[in-house]
C-alpha cells in the first residue's frame, strides 16, 4: 500500500515527508518536483516513474502526494487524499501552504495515526480530534488511562464515530437537504442534461446512543405497491415551503442513485429501504443522493449572441424564474464569457449589476435578490480589439450560481425523523431545504 | 511566538544550526527542549541531514508528554538506520511503553517498534508482539496486527518461528471489527509477498467472520476485506450467491473506493450465479458507478478508467446513462479524454443522435488534442452505428466547412476509414479535394490520396492531384510517399491514358531518388506488376482488389488481458489497463523472477512444510542484493539500498549512489494513457504491417488507438506481398542495373 505521504507548496518546497514503508527514500521527493511540479506537460495525476507511483491531488496552494510502489488501491489512495483535505480543513478552518508550516507538528502526529505501515486506520474527524489537538492542553488529557481507553474504545468500536456519553439539555436535530442542481443546455435551447446531486446534512444534538430512522417521498423508499403517487410528481414538485406539501401533493421522487454515512445501516436499507442509524454528534452528511427525472428548473435563460463583424459582440440574456413567487433567490450571478480580445464593454440591465471582469473575460451579472417568476434582461456590447492572427472565439457556455432556500429541484420532502432513545426523551427536529447551481450552463 | 520560530526554519539555513539544534535537544528547561525536536524534524523534512543529532535526540525519549513522545519516535524512525547501535537505548523506553497503563501509549510503542528496521531491534520485538496481540484493547491489538506485518517483512523466519501468522489467523474472529480488518489486511499483504506461507486461507468460518465485520468495520477496512473476498474462489453457487447479496448493500456507500471495491468483489462472483440473478445484479450496479463519475477529478478519473474496462466486458450496463458522460467545460483534460471513449462505447441507434450533436459542439472547442478526439469520435461512431453513418458524414462536412486546419486534417483521416467501411459516400470527394491545400500532417494527406487513389475513376482531375503530389514526392513524408506510390499506380490501371507518364515519373522517383527501402521496396513491386505484359488483369486484381471492410475502430482490449484486469479492478493496473509486472518491479524484475523461480523450487521440495519453505525463501531475498546490484544501471530509481537516509555518506558507498538517482531522473516513464501525445507519425510502417494482420484477422488492430493511417496502407501492402507470389518473377529485383532494365520492361509495356 502506501509508501509514503509528501506534502509540496507550489514552489516545490518539501512541506512534509513522512515514509510509512522503507522504500520510500527522501531522494523521490526531488523527482516528483522535477517531474510533476516543474513540468507543464503534465496531464494526468497519476504518474509512475521505474517501479514508483506518484498519486497527486492539488488543494489551495499545496500538492498532496502518495508514493507507492506497488500495485495499489488507486481509488483508496485519491480518496485518502481528499479525506486528509477534509480533515486539514476541520482542523485548520484552511488547508494551505501557511496552514502546513505553521502545524507540521500535527500533521505528522495525525499522519502516525490515520496510517499505520501505509494502510489507512480510522479517519473520523470527531474522534480523532479527542486525542489530537492543535493545543496541546488535552493531549494531557489523553495521558491519563481511563479516559484513553474511552477514547481508543471509540476509536475502534462498532459505533466509531460516536461518544457513549453525550449529553443535552434540549434535544434538537437539524436537517439540511441541499441540492445541486446541474444544468447542460444547447445553443437551440434543448436540455442536454439536467439533474441534480443531492446530500442530506444533519446537525444531531442527542442525549444518548439514539436510534434513528429517516423517511424521504422517494420512490424507492416508499412502498413500491403504491404507484398511484408514483405519477405525480410531474405537476411541478412543491410549491411553497416545503413543509406544508402532503404526500399526496408532492407525489414521490425517484433516485436514481443514494450513497449514505458509515453510521447508515446498508443491509437494512437494501432488504426494508429504512434508512436507519445511529448518528455522529454534531454535524455531518447522512447521505447523498442523484435524481435525473423531473428537474424543476429554477432559471431559464434565453441568451442571444451576435458576432458583428470581428470588432464587436452584441449580448441579450434574458433570465426567468421558474419557481413560486413566494420563494426568492439570493446572490444569483450570471457570468457572460467575452472574447479575449475584448477591449471594452457597455452594459444595461433591468436588475442589479453587471461588470466586465477582463482578468476571467466574463460579464458578472449580480442580482443580490431574485422573486419568483420575475424576468429580468440583460443587454450588453463587447468591443474587440483587432487581432493580425485571428483566432475563433471557443464560445464557453454561460454559467450561473445562485441558492434558493425552501425549494428543491428534484422535489424532494423529508417525510419524518423519528428518534427512539432508551431515555425516551422528545426531541425537536427542524428541516430545511436549499437549491444551489452545480454547473448550470447554457450554450450560446 | 513558537510558531514564528518553527516558519523561521524554512528560511535560508544560518551558520551552525545543527549546533544550535544541539543546544537546545539538552537544555534544562523542558519547553526548550521540545521546541528544538521540532526545528530537528523540520530540518529533517526540508531533506537536511540531522542525524548527527541523534543521540542528543534519544535522550529525550523518556517523557510524560505524548506529543513529544511521538516527535522522537518520529526521527527515531527516519535515522535508527544510521545509528543501529544506539537504537539499543531505545528499546527499553519501548518495552516498558509497550506496557503502559495508557493504550494510546502502548500502541504507539509497539507500533513503531515495528518501523526501526534494525536488527538488534527486531529481537526484542517478540515478547511485546506477543503481549499486544492479546490486549485487552482492541486499538492496541488492531495495531498489533499491522506489526505483524511489520515483522514479516523484516524477518519472516522469526515471524512463522513464534506463530505470529497463526495469531493472526486466530483474530479474524476477533469481536472487534476493526481488529479483524486489520488482521485481514496484514495476512493479505503477508500472502501476497510470501504465497507460499497461504497465511490467509478464507474457510467457511472466517468468510462468515469477514462479512460480518464487513458493515461495521471502517471504510478503509471495508476496502480490505472486499478485496479479499474478490480474490476468494468460491467452493460452491451458494457460497457466491450469499457473498453478493452481502456485498451489494455497500454499493451504497458514500466512499467512491468502498463502492469500487463492492463492483468489483460483485462483478467477480456474479460468474457463478444463475444469470437472472446476474442481471439484477448488473442493474444494481450501474447508479452507483453513474454516481462515482461525479466525484472529484481525480477519483472520477480512476472510476472512468474502471468503467471502461467493465463497459468491454459488458457493454450494455451504461446504455441508458449517456447524458451523464456530457463533457464539462471546466473537466481536467484527463477526464473529458476518458469520457469520450466511454460514450462511443455506449453510443447505440437510440443516443446516437444525442451524442452526435454533442461531439459536433466538442469539436468546436479549442483545445486541439480534445477536439481531434471528438472528431475521431465520430468516425468510431459512424463505423459502430451502420444507421448513423449519414448522420455522422455530414457532421464531419460540416465540421470541414469551418475551415479550422486541425480539425479538416483529422475529419479526413476519419472519413477515410468510413469509406473503407460503407461505399456510396463518393458524392462528398470533391468537397474533400478542395482541402488539398491545407493539409500538412502526414497522415491526413496519406488519407485524401488514398482517397484519390481508391476512386481515381470518380475524379476527373485525379490526374492533376495526384501530378502535383509527385512533382514534390521527395519532400513528404515516408508514410505519404507509400500512398502516392499506390494511388498513382491505382490511377493508372483504372484509367492508363491519364497517368503513363505520371507513373514513370513517380516510380523513377521512388526507386532512384528514394533512401527509405519500404518506399523503394514497394515501388519496385509494383514496377514488376507492371511489366508483367502476359496477364494484364493479375494485375488489376492484385492491386484493385476488393478490401475487407472495418469492423470496428473502438479500440479494446485482448479478451484475455482484459479478464486479468477485472480482476485488478480500482487498482492503478485498472488505470493504465496493464497487467502490474508492467510497472511495478521493473527494475529488479530480473531479480525478481529469480526469486520467484527459487521459490517455487522450494515448495516443491517442501510443500508439507510451510515453515522451512518461508525460511528458505527468506535465505533467497537475502541474497538478492548482488543481483540487484546488477541492475542498477538499468533503473536507478529502484535501488533498494534500504537505506532510509545517507547518514555518513563516506561510510557506504550507497551515498554516491543515491545522489545520482536525482540527476537521473525518468529511466522508464510509464505515462497514463490519456495523457500520452497521440501523434502515430513515424510509425507508419508499423500501422501497415498491423493493418496486415487486421486484413486477415476479422477486427481492426487495437494496440494503436487512433487506429487510421493503416487503413489504405494495409491492403495495399498486401496486395503488395500476394503479388510478390504471383508474379512467378522470383528473383528479386536489387536496385543498381536491375533498375534500368525494369524501366526498359515498362517501356516495352506501352
Amino acid at each position: 500500500m502506501l509508501s509514503g505521504i509528501l506534502v509540496f507548496n507550489q514552489k516545490g518546497e518539501n512541506l512534509i515527508f513522512r515514509a510509512f514503508r522503507s522504500d520510500c527514500r527522501p531522494r523521490l521527493a526531488d523527482i516528483f518536483r522535477i517531474q510533476v511540479i516543474s513540468n507543464p506537460q503534465v496531464r494526468s495525476p497519476i504518474l509512475t516513474l521505474g517501479s514508483t507511483t506518484f498519486s497527486h491531488v492539488k488543494h489551495e496552494n499545496i500538492y498532496l502526494v502518495a508514493v507507492t510502489k506497488s500495485n495499489a488501491n488507486a481509488a483508496l489512495v485519491f480518496e485518502f487524499l481528499y479525506r486528509l483535505i477534509l480533515l486539514g480543513k476541520s482542523y485548520f478552518g484552511k488547508f494551505d501552504e501557511e496552514a502546513v508550516k505553521n502545524n507540521f507538528v500535527l500533521i505528522y502526529e495525525l499522519l502516525d495515526e490515520i496510517l499505520d505501515f501505509g494502510y489507512p486506520q480510522n479517519t473520523e474527524t470527531d474522534t480523532l480530534k479527542m486525542y489530537i489537538t492543535t493545543e496541546g492542553v488535552k493531549s494531557a488529557i489523553a495521558n491519563s488511562p481511563t479516559d484513553s481507553s474511552r477514547i481508543t474504545m471509540q476509536a475502534t468500536g462498532a459505533l466509531s464515530w460516536r461518544r457513549s456519553d453525550i449529553k443535552y439539555r434540549k434535544n434538537e436535530a437539524f436537517v439540511d437537504v441541499i441540492e445541486d442542481v446541474n444544468l447542460l443546455m444547447s445553443a437551440t435551447g434543448t436540455v442536454l442534461r439536467a439533474d441534480v446531486n443531492g446530500q442530506i446534512v444533519m446537525r444531531a444534538y442527542l442525549t444518548g446512543t439514539p436510534e434513528c430512522k429517516f423517511g424521504l417521498n422517494d420512490r424507492l423508499l416508499l412502498d413500491t405497491g403504491d404507484s398511484s403517487g408514483g405519477k405525480g410528481s410531474k405537476n411541478g414538485g412543491i410549491s411553497g415551503p416545503g413543509g406544508k406539501a402532503t404526500r399526496a401533493a408532492a407525489g414521490s421522487v425517484t433516485l436514481e442513485d443514494c450513497q449514505f454515512h458509515q453510521c447508515v445501516k446498508l443491509g437494512r436499507f437494501d432488504s426494508d429501504r429504512i434508512i436507519s442509524f445511529v448518528p455522529p454528534d454534531g454535524e455531518f452528511e447522512l447521505m447523498r443522493y442523484r435524481a435525473t427525472e423531473n428537474v424543476n428548473l429554477p432559471f431559464k435563460v434565453q441568451p442571444i449572441v451576435r458576432e458583428i463583424g470581428t470588432t464587436k459582440v452584441e449580448y441579450s440574456v434574458a433570465i426567468k424564474a421558474n419557481y413560486s413567487s413566494k420563494l426568492f433567490a439570493s446572490n444569483v450571478v450570471i457570468r457572460i464569457p467575452t472574447p479575449l480580445n475584448t477591449a471594452k464593454t457597455t452594459e444595461r440591465t433591468s436588475q442589479g449589476r453587471a461588470k466586465y471582469e477582463p482578468e476571467h473575460n466574463n460579464i458578472v451579472w449580480k442580482i443580490p435578490r431574485f422573486s419568483g417568476q420575475s424576468e429580468f434582461v440583460l443587454n450588453a456590447e463587447a468591443t474587440l480589439t483587432s487581432m493580425t492572427h485571428q483566432k475563433a472565439w471557443s464560445r464557453p457556455p454561460i454559467s450561473l450560481s445562485f441558492s434558493i432556500l425552501m425549494f428543491t429541484s428534484s422535489g424532494l420532502l423529508v417525510r419524518y425523523l423519528k428518534v427512539f432513545e432508551k431515555s425516551d426523551y422528545s426531541s425537536v427536529k427542524w428541516v430545511r431545504y436549499m437549491t444551489r447551481a452545480g454547473s448550470y450552463e447554457i450554450r450560446f | 511566538m513558537a510558531m514564528n520560530k518553527i516558519r523561521g526554519a524554512f528560511a535560508v539555513p544560518r551558520k551552525g544550526e545543527t549546533f544550535e539544534l544541539r543546544a537546545g535537544l539538552v537544555s534544562q528547561y523542558a519547553y526548550e527542549r521540545k521546541e528544538s525536536i521540532q526545528k530537528t524534524i523540520m530540518a529533517m523534512t526540508l531533506g537536511k541531514d540531522v542525524s548527527a543529532l541523534f543521540p542528543d535526540v534519544l535522550k529525550n525519549i523518556a517523557t510524560g508528554d505524548l506529543e513529544q513522545k511521538k516527535l522522537v519516535y518520529l526521527y527515531l524512525m527516519n535515522y535508527a538506520k544510521s545509528h543501529p547501535d544506539l537504537c539499543i537505548l531505545a528499546v527499553n523506553t519501548f518495552v516498558q511503553d509497550s506496557e503502559d497503563p495508557n493504550p494510546l501509549i502502548r500502541a504507539l510503542a509497539i507500533r513503531t517498534m515495528g518501523c526501526i528496521r534494525v536488527e538488534k531491534m527486531v529481537d526484542y520485538m517478540e515478547e511485546p508482539l506477543r503481549k499486544t496481540l492479546r490486549d485487552e484493547s482492541p486499538y492496541v491489538r488492531k495495531t498489533a496486527a499491522i506489526c505483524v506485518a511489520k515483522l514479516f517483512d523484516l524477518n519472516p523466519g522469526m515471524c512463522l518461528e513464534n506463530g505470529f501468522l497463526e495469531m493472526l489467523q486466530e483474530m479474524i474472529g476477533d469481536p472487534n471489527p476493526m481488529v479483524v480488518a486489520n488482521s485481514v489486511t496484514a495476512l493479505s499483504e503477508i500472502v501476497h509477498t510470501a504465497p507460499e506461507t497461504k497465511a490467509l486461507q478464507v474457510t467457511p468460518n472466517t468468510l462468515r467472520k469477514m462479512l460480518m465485520a464487513l458493515n461495521e468495520c471502517t471504510e478503509w477496512g471495508r476496502v480490505t476485506i472486499l478485496c479479499t473476498l474478490a480474490e476468494y474462489r468460491t467452493a460452491d453457487v451458494k457460497e457466491s450467491e450469499h457473498i453478493c447479496e452481502r456485498v451489494a448493500p455497500q454499493f451504497q456507500h458514500a466512499n467512491p473506493s468502498v463502492v469500487l471495491a463492492a463492483v468489483k468483489c460483485v462483478f467477480l462472483h456474479m460468474k457463478y450465479v444463475g444469470p437472472e440473478l446476474a442481471k439484477t445484479y448488473l442493474k444494481k450496479m450501474a447508479p452507483p458507478l453513474v454516481t462515482l463519475v461525479s466525484s472529484a477529478p481525480e477519483v472520477q478519473y480512476v472510476a472512468l478508467r474502471n468503467i471502461d474496462l467493465l463497459l468491454q466486458k459488458q457493454p450494455d450496463i451504461l446504455n441508458k446513462e449517456l447524458r451523464v458522460f456530457f463533457c464539462k467545460y471546466n473537466d481536467p483534460p484527463y477526464v473529458k479524454f476518458q469520457k469520450l471513449e466511454i460514450m462511443v462505447r455506449i453510443a447505440n441507434d437510440r443516443n446516437v443522435d444525442q451524442l452526435l450533436a454533442e461531439l459536433k459542439e466538442y469539436a468546436l472547442e479549442v483545445d486541439m488534442d480534445f477536439v481531434r478526439r471528438a472528431v475521431r469520435a465520430i468516425g468510431q461512431v459512424a463505423i459502430k452505428i451502420e444507421t448513423a453513418s449519414e448522420k455522422c458524414v455530414n457532421t464531419l462536412l460540416d465540421l470541414i466547412n469551418t475551415k479550422v486546419n486541425y480539425v479538416v486534417q483529422e475529419a479526413i483521416v476519419v472519413i477515410k476509414d468510413i469509406f473503407r467501411k460503407y461505399p456510396g459516400y463518393e458524392g462528398i470527394i470533391p468537397t474533400l479535394c478542395q482541402c488539398i491545400d491545407e493539409l500538412d500532417e502526414p497522415n491526413a494527406r496519406a488519407a485524401l490520396i488514398w482517397i484519390v487513389g481508391e476512386y481515381a475513376e470518380k475524379i476527373s482531375n485525379a490526374g492533376d492531384i495526384l501530378g502535383g503530389f509527385v512533382d514534390g514526392f521527395n519532400e513528404e513524408f515516408s508514410q505519404t510517399q507509400l500512398q502516392i506510390l499506390t494511388a498513382v499506380v491505382k490511377l493508372f490501371l483504372k484509367r492508363p491514358d491519364k497517368a503513363q507518364g505520371l507513373v514513370q515519373r513517380v516510380l523513377q522517383a521512388a526507386t532512384a531518388e528514394n533512401d527509405n527501402p519500404d518506399v523503394r521496396d514497394r515501388a519496385y513491386i509494383y514496377w514488376r506488376l507492371l511489366s508483367n505484359t502476359s496477364d494484364q488483369d493479375a494485375t488489376k486484381s492484385i492491386v484493385l482488389s476488393d478490401k475487407p471492410p472495418i469492423v470496428t475502430t473502438i479500440s479494446s482490449l485482448p479478451p484475455a488481458l482484459l479478464d486479468r484486469l477485472l480482476q485488478e479492478l480500482s487498482t492503478l493496473s485498472s488505470v493504465y489497463h496493464k497487467p502490474p509486472e508492467q510497472f511495478v518491479g521493473q527494475g529488479r524484475f530480473g531479480a525478481d523472477a529469480v526469486q520467484r523461480a527459487a521459490i517455487e523450487e522450494q515448495i516443491q521440495n517442501a510443500r508439507e512444510n510451510p515453515l522451512a519453505a518461508a525460511a528458505a525463501a527468506a535465505a533467497v531475498s537475502g541474497a538478492t542484493p548482488p543481483a540487484q546490484t546488477q541492475n542498477n544501471v538499468e533503473n536507478l530509481l529502484d535501488i533498494d539500498f534500504d537505506g532510509g537516509a545517507p547518514a555518513s555518506a563516506s561510510k557506504e558507498p550507497t551515498g554516491q549512489m543515491s545522489g545520482l538517482e536525482g540527476l537521473a531522473g525518468t529511466p522508464v516513464r510509464v505515462q497514463s494513457p490519456a495523457g500520452g501525445a497521440p501523434a502515430p507519425q513515424g510509425n507508419n510502417n508499423l500501422d501497415d504491417l498491423l493493418g496486415v494482420f487486421g486484413d486477415s484477422g476479422a477486427a481492426q488492430p487495437s494496440s494503436s488507438s487512433p487506429a487510421n493511417g493503416g487503413g489504405g496502407g494495409s491492403a495495399d501492402l498486401m496486395n503488395g506481398f500476394s503479388g510478390l507470389d504471383l508474379s512467378g518473377n522470383t528473383s528479386p529485383a536489387p536496385a543498381g542495373d536491375q533498375s534500368k532494365k525494369s524501366t526498359q520492361d515498362i517501356m516495352d509495356l506501352f
